[in-house]
Order: C-alpha cells, then sequence, then structure tokens
C-alpha cells in the first residue's frame, strides 16, 4: 500500500504545509511518496527527499507545469495515480483547486479537509464550517484526500534520504494560459506558518487603522490576518481572511483585536494554542474562546500593548 | 453565449446547526433554507455579464428535492431565463452532481459555467473542479474578477498569498469566491415575473447516471470544545499572563 503526496511549492522551495501532508500520509501506514511537478524545481526535490519518512520522490520538470494549472497537474496525477492507494495534497487553494479534477477523472469521491485519520478508510471533516464534525467513510477502493495542515504535525524536514525519480509524463492540456501572479510582499511571515497571528475584525473601523497592529506584528514577528467581516468591509485583501472560507491556522499565540467572533471566523482560528480577545463588547462570542479576554476600546487598548510588550 | 450556473439549497447561513441526538447527521427540522451564498455570487455574475450585453441565456440548474424549486425560483426573480430542477431525493455528492451536471452541459451545450466555489454545509469545494474534469473544460476556481471580451475570457483568482490571472479557453467553468460581487436583492416585481417563467424538473433517473454515495457518513458531532478562560482587567495583566502564565511571549 502505498500513499502520494501532491506536494506545495513555488519551484524554489517546498511549502511547509507539504510536511503536515507527509505526516497524515504516514498516519495511514502507508510508504509515502511525493510527487514535486513544476518547472526547473529539482532543488525542491533534494528538498523532499529529505523529509523524513518520505520513500520515493517523483520528479516533473515542464514549462506545462510550472504555474500549477489545474487542467495539466490533474491529468499528470491522474495518469500516474494507477499504484496508489491514496493521494494526498494539503487544503491549500492549489490543494482545492486541482485535486477534485483528479478525483472525477479516478470516478472517485474526494474526501475533503480531513481532521483526523481514523481507520485506513474513515477519516473525520469539519462540516457547516466546523460547527459539526462528520466521521466519513469512503468506500472507494482509492482514496482521494486533501489534508486540514493544522490537525497534523509537520514531518521532520531532515532525516530522510528518499531517491528522486524523473518522470517524462508532459500534458498541455493547451486550454488555461496563466498570465500573472500577484503575490503580496511581506516580511512578514505567511498566515498558515505564523508562531503568532494578530487579527483585526469589523472593530477597526476601516483599512488605515489596520497599522495599529502592525507595531506589536513587528515586535511579536507575527502574521497579520482579519476576519471576513473586516475583508468584506473592504479594510483589508481577501488573503487576510481566517475562517472557514479563508485560511484556517493554529499559531501558538492568536490574537483577535476588534473581532466578535462569529462561527466562521472561530472555525478558522479555534485551534490556536492560546487566543487573546480585545474587543470593547464584553458579550462578544469570541470572549467564550478566548483563553485571555480584554473588555477595552482597541483604540486605547493596542497602543499600550505595543509600548509595553 | 449561454451561462449554466449551478445552483445548491443550503440551510441559512445565519442558521447554528446541531447534529441530531442519535448522531446519524445534521438536524435540519424546522430550518431556515436559502440559496447557498457563493451560488448567490455566481447567478449575479451572470446576471451582470447579460446586463452587459455579453450573454443571451442564463440558466440556473440544481440537483435535488422538489422543495429546490424555492432556490431556482429566487435564481429567476435575480435574473435567470429560466430553471432546471434535477430530482431526486438522493443526497448526492459531489461527484454525483457533477455527473448529472454533465448529463445538462451535454444537453444545453452552455459556452460558460459560473458556480459557487463551495456549498456551506457539506464545505467540499469540489463540484465546480470535477464538472471540469468530466466535460474536459477549462476552469478558474476561486474568482475575484471575471472579463469576458468575446471569445476571451480572463480571470483573477484568490490564491494563498495573493491572486492570480489566467487567460482561458471556452467553454470554461469558473467558481466564485466572496469578493467577486455583492449579490443584489431580487426586487418584487421581479420576484413576481419569476413566477412565470419556464422551470423544468427533469427525474434524476432519466439522466442514466449512477449517483450512489461512495462515502458514508459514520456519525455527525459536535466539535471539541474550547472553554473560556479568564477576563483581564488591564493591558499590564495581559502581559503578564501571556509571559507569565502562557509563556507564547518573553
Amino acid at each position: 500500500m502505498t500513499a502520494l503526496v501532491v506536494a506545495e511549492h513555488n519551484n524554489q522551495e517546498l511549502k511547509p504545509v507539504t510536511l503536515n501532508t507527509v505526516t497524515a500520509a504516514l498516519g495511514l501506514d502507508q510508504e509515502v511518496h511525493v510527487l514535486i511537478a513544476g518547472n526547473a524545481c529539482s532543488a525542491v526535490a533534494e528538498e523532499a527527499a529529505k523529509v523524513s519518512g518520505v520513500a520515493k520522490v517523483l520528479l516533473v520538470e515542464s514549462g506545462a507545469y510550472e504555474n500549477f494549472l489545474a487542467e495539466n497537474i490533474a491529468t499528470l496525477v491522474s495518469n500516474i495515480s494507477g499504484d496508489y492507494d491514496y493521494i494526498l495534497a494539503p487544503t491549500t487553494t492549489n490543494g482545492k483547486n486541482v485535486m477534485p479534477r483528479v478525483a472525477a477523472l479516478q470516478d472517485v469521491s474526494q474526501i475533503s479537509d480531513i481532521s483526523a485519520i481514523e481507520s485506513s478508510d474513515t477519516f473525520q471533516r469539519p462540516i457547516y464550517a466546523g460547527n459539526c464534525i462528520a466521521t466519513v467513510k469512503s468506500k472507494d477502493s482509492k482514496k482521494i484526500i486533501t489534508v486540514r495542515n493544522t490537525a497534523f504535525d509537520a514531518a521532520a524536514a531532515s532525516g530522510g534520504s528518499a531517491e528522486i525519480i524523473t518522470l517524462e509524463e508532459i500534458n498541455d492540456a493547451g486550454i488555461s494560459k496563466f498570465v500573472k501572479e500577484e503575490i503580496a510582499e511581506s516580511d512578514r511571515p505567511e498566515l498558515t506558518a505564523a508562531d503568532v497571528i494578530i487579527s483585526g475584525g469589523r472593530g477597526m473601523q476601516n483599512g488605515d487603522n489596520f497599522s495599529i497592529l502592525e507595531g506589536i506584528a513587528d515586535k511579536l514577528g507575527a502574521a497579520i490576518g482579519a476576519s471576513r467581516a473586516a475583508v468584506d468591509s473592504g479594510f483589508v485583501p481577501n488573503d487576510y481572511q481566517v475562517g472557514q472560507t479563508g485560511k484556517i491556522v493554529a499559531p501558538d499565540l492568536y490574537i483577535a483585536v476588534g473581532i466578535s467572533g462569529a462561527i466562521q471566523h472561530l472555525a478558522g482560528m479555534k485551534d490556536s494554542k492560546v487566543i487573546v480577545a480585545i474587543n470593547k463588547d464584553e458579550d462578544a462570542p469570541i470572549f467564550q474562546v478566548a483563553d485571555y479576554g480584554l473588555v477595552a476600546d482597541l483604540f486605547e487598548a493596542m497602543p499600550e500593548l505595543e509600548s509595553k510588550i | 453565449m449561454k451561462i449554466l450556473v449551478p445552483i445548491k439549497r443550503v440551510v441559512d447561513y445565519n442558521v447554528k446547526v446541531r447534529p441530531k441526538s442519535d448522531e446519524t447527521g445534521v438536524d435540519l427540522n424546522n430550518v431556515k433554507m436559502a440559496m447557498n451564498p457563493f451560488c448567490e455570487i455566481a447567478v449575479e455574475e451572470a446576471v451582470r455579464l447579460k446586463e452587459a450585453g455579453k450573454a443571451e441565456e442564463i440558466i440556473a440548474v440544481t440537483i435535488g428535492a422538489s422543495s429546490s424549486q424555492e432556490q431556482l425560483r429566487t435564481a429567476l426573480a435575480l435574473g435567470a431565463d429560466r430553471a432546471i430542477l434535477v430530482e431526486t431525493e438522493v443526497e448526492a455528492e459531489p461527484l454525483g452532481i457533477s455527473k448529472l451536471l454533465k448529463s445538462i452541459v451535454d444537453k444545453e451545450s452552455p459556452d460558460l459555467i459560473i458556480l459557487g466555489k463551495q456549498a456551506i454545509d457539506g464545505d467540499n469545494n469540489q463540484t465546480g473542479q470535477m464538472l471540469g474534469a468530466l466535460t474536459g473544460f477549462s476552469q478558474a476556481t476561486f474568482a475575484s474578477e471575471v472579463n469576458l471580451e468575446g471569445d476571451s475570457l480572463s480571470v483573477t483568482r484568490e490564491i494563498d498569498g495573493g491572486l492570480q490571472t489566467l487567460d482561458i479557453n471556452l467553454p470554461a467553468i469558473v467558481t466564485t469566491d466572496l469578493r467577486l460581487n455583492e449579490p443584489r436583492y431580487a426586487s418584487l416585481p421581479n420576484i413576481m415575473k419569476a413566477k412565470s417563467k419556464p422551470l423544468d424538473v427533469i427525474p434524476a433517473a432519466d439522466l442514466g447516471v449512477d449517483i450512489s454515495p461512495r462515502l458514508e457518513t459514520i456519525k455527525v458531532t459536535l466539535p471539541a470544545e474550547r472553554e473560556a478562560g479568564v477576563i483581564v482587567e488591564t493591558v499590564d495583566e495581559l502581559i503578564d499572563k501571556l509571559k507569565n502564565e502562557a509563556k507564547v511571549i518573553s
């Protein structure tokens, strides 16, 4: 029994979420292979070969795979899926984009965003924005799975010495073309990889006020996030969004500022180790999940916090 | 240009659902139902393309029980021209749903299919991509901007860390993200008008597609609850707790 992990990378380095997916794959008691599909990405394959527990790395390099276009990658994964009992990818925008296409090509019902493995065919996954947890058993012989990275520890990035095998399986459907990518440049850590996150909500009142969070984020080495309400109000871009329809995070410290704590936001951050809530409404639901709550006007509390931290 | 908009009837997003006491599923008794919010965005985008003179016809389609006609009427009130209900009592999975949608695509030959990126009940985020695989169409998921000029479709997608723009060939599948647009409310005259627009009902069995579930729900439970902590009185006390009790800052 063998599992294939479809790696997340940017042709230069392996994204840390891949390591959590490797752990999930190892949790299925499988031989684990990692697919590195991209262009000029052999360094990523070498990085993946060092990941503890990985038995084999498959490397495919082509311009057709450079930007991870769903049509091309899904056909590739489907074509090489024959030997695998499990195919897993992290629940990232890439994983979500590609894996259902693989699943339909293989006539398999995908199991999305698993948060726990109960047995070789039974998994837990959140439904209804995390309000309920469904335990589902797959009857398909092949299992196609996306993995909630916060629910699995990262595999060790070193210690392995997997064999790297180069594949010549090139598929270019020629029906979609990459034009450009605008990745927000930031010195701060990525939301899904940060140890500390400070998020603002509707209580921030406008986008300019998010600068109040920046000083503290700099001091703590934190990423800055936002609630859906703040994104919907146009304060900050969508990639700041923490929640069921945004990013799922579980840092060591999560500071929620001016966030009421709607269900869909809590679904995205309630696995954080320590949660701090700062809100002037003492009845805000966020206080029901916070380890430490401070009922205060954020425009007074945040400058004080910044100066004293 | 013909646009197909598959939609779904789901529990209203304001409702906090709970598992049934026997844990066999989610308790949907007397719960308010509505069109999935991402589907509303899909309908809105199609209507805007039609209003801009870039599309001639919008067909709303759903897979579900007879009660789903209510959401199709909403889509008609928002601007869809006609609607199709593929009727089944089976709670089909995204794979089965996309197979049924493929049958509708074969009949209707749309140039563009716009649908929500996920339904807020199952949170699967699969149907659009699966339909892409079954039809062989191009796909652009999680769209925050759609530009259609003649045969050329440019879509900006919400991806981790930023935005990505793709040019994709028609026929194409686009799934909607939150910021694509702000859906309108249906006006009363349009709600009245929608009642006389065509709504075809096709029994799912007539489409000859196997939609039997592949996943068995063993149980549905509440997530582990997090216990509320303490309320601190001052910023100083908060910093003290974080340093000395939680030890998450130094």
